[in-house]
């Protein structure tokens, strides 16, 4: 039985054009209400951007699948794909990590803070008779 | 409210009669132990009065701190280091909550001429503008220093791109030496650009429809060190640009009470 494993490439190259641009202007809405950082930001409409060039230009994904060594040129994508989540994780790992930190440094300043208003206090009371 | 009411006429000569209201002198600091001192002590001689010295320290590694609490300044002393950008705003926040009338940005890495600050005043009271920039780059003194050919090149591209943004031209868009009225301390009391908040909060003034103007003023040589920015410097202009075009995709904010950020 012959396994054919073509796609119907020009649909789902309309898909992944339209499937870009969605993606780029949602990230430009979260940046327009403000939940997405600028830095952050930056980030995926660079991602969105490269989806964007690799879905029109479909002779870059045969060239960079050719050049990984990989017959198949959608499996390229989901190689590069993949590997970068991998290094966006581990980079987000990195940051939260900063953020714990900060955050513990912060709750205990808060609480040498309390401690030191409590003693003030305690202080100005034992003045006033 | 105008305050601006005295005539320049009325002025002393470190302009004391220039504002009606008090002038924060933020003073961000981080790792500065070699020309703080100086800073401050050059400021402290300049105050005319109505000047409080606000020095903000943002999580320094060296004596900066310490420097900064040896004279009568006001000290705002970050628990977390959160970049120039948080470092300002933290100035800002401070100003918005002591009912300053103005603000003033003046780096501590010994840039900035104290004696210039008479002239931010001046122009801001002239020109009603939100934002007065002191720049490096509108008239020629003669000797005036202007930065290495490669930066200047950078500074060029980014007033470019400032231009296509907001139809303005300001020469010295990375100038931090800047006056802010109260309009513009209540839009950026709460939210400053993080990274590069020079050419960010160009942009960020023009989309809220406050007026930015830009006047020549001497400034000195780096003192301490290098600039952190030499190295790695075409893949920070790439930034720069990428975040102004990132801010010009902020609408404009609609306070409707003060506390909504």
């Amino acid at each position: 039985m012959k396994f054919d494993a073509t796609v119907d490439i020009d649909r789902f190259q309309i898909l992944a054009v339209i499937g870009s641009l969605f993606f780029l202007a949602f990230i430009t809405y979260l940046v327009r209400k403000k939940k997405l950082r600028e830095d952050y930001s930056l980030l995926w409409l660079f991602f969105g951007g490269i989806f964007l060039v690799l879905s029109i230009w479909r002779e870059s994904l045969e060239y960079i699948s050719r050049t990984m060594g990989v017959a198949y040129a959608p499996a390229a994508i989901f190689i590069i794909l993949i590997m970068s989540l991998f290094m966006i994780m581990i980079q987000f790992s990195m940051i939260i990590s900063k953020q714990a930190n900060q955050i513990s440094m912060l709750a205990q300043e808060v609480a040498l803070l309390r401690l030191q208003n409590s003693d003030n206090a305690d202080q100005e009371s034992e003045i006033k008779p | 409210m105008d305050m601006f009411p005295r005539q320049s006429s009325q002025l002393n000569s470190k302009g004391k009669g220039l504002v009606d209201g008090r002038v924060a002198i933020i003073v961000p600091a981080y790792n500065e132990e070699h020309s703080i001192k100086s800073v401050l002590e050059e400021l402290h001689s300049q105050n005319p009065g109505n000047w409080d010295i606000i020095v903000v320290n943002d999580k320094s590694q060296d004596n900066t701190l310490q420097m900064a609490l040896e004279q009568p300044n006001v000290v705002i002393d970050l628990p977390i280091n959160l970049g120039i950008g948080g470092c300002v705003q933290s100035g800002l926040l401070y100003a918005y909550h002591n009912d300053y009338s103005l603000a003033i940005q003046f780096d501590s890495d010994g840039q900035h001429v104290a004696n210039e600050i008479k002239t931010l005043l001046w122009s801001m009271a002239e020109s009603k503008a939100d934002v007065v920039i002191g720049s490096r780059f509108i008239s020629s003194f003669t000797g005036q220093f202007k930065s290495s050919f490669m930066r200047r090149l950078g500074i060029k591209l980014i007033s470019l791109t400032t231009t296509l943004l907001t139809g303005k031209t300001i020469k010295d868009p990375t100038s931090g030496f800047r006056a802010f009225n109260g309009a513009a301390i209540k839009l950026f009391a709460h939210s400053y650009p993080v990274h590069f908040p020079e050419p960010e909060s160009i942009i960020l003034l023009h989309k809220n429809n406050l007026k930015v103007h830009e006047v020549s003023t001497l400034m000195n040589p780096r003192l301490g060190g290098r600039s952190s920015l030499e190295k790695k410097a075409f893949f920070y202009m790439i930034n720069v640009l990428l975040g102004m075009i990132v801010s010009a995709m902020r609408p404009q904010e609609k306070y409707k009470s003060l506390d909504e950020v």
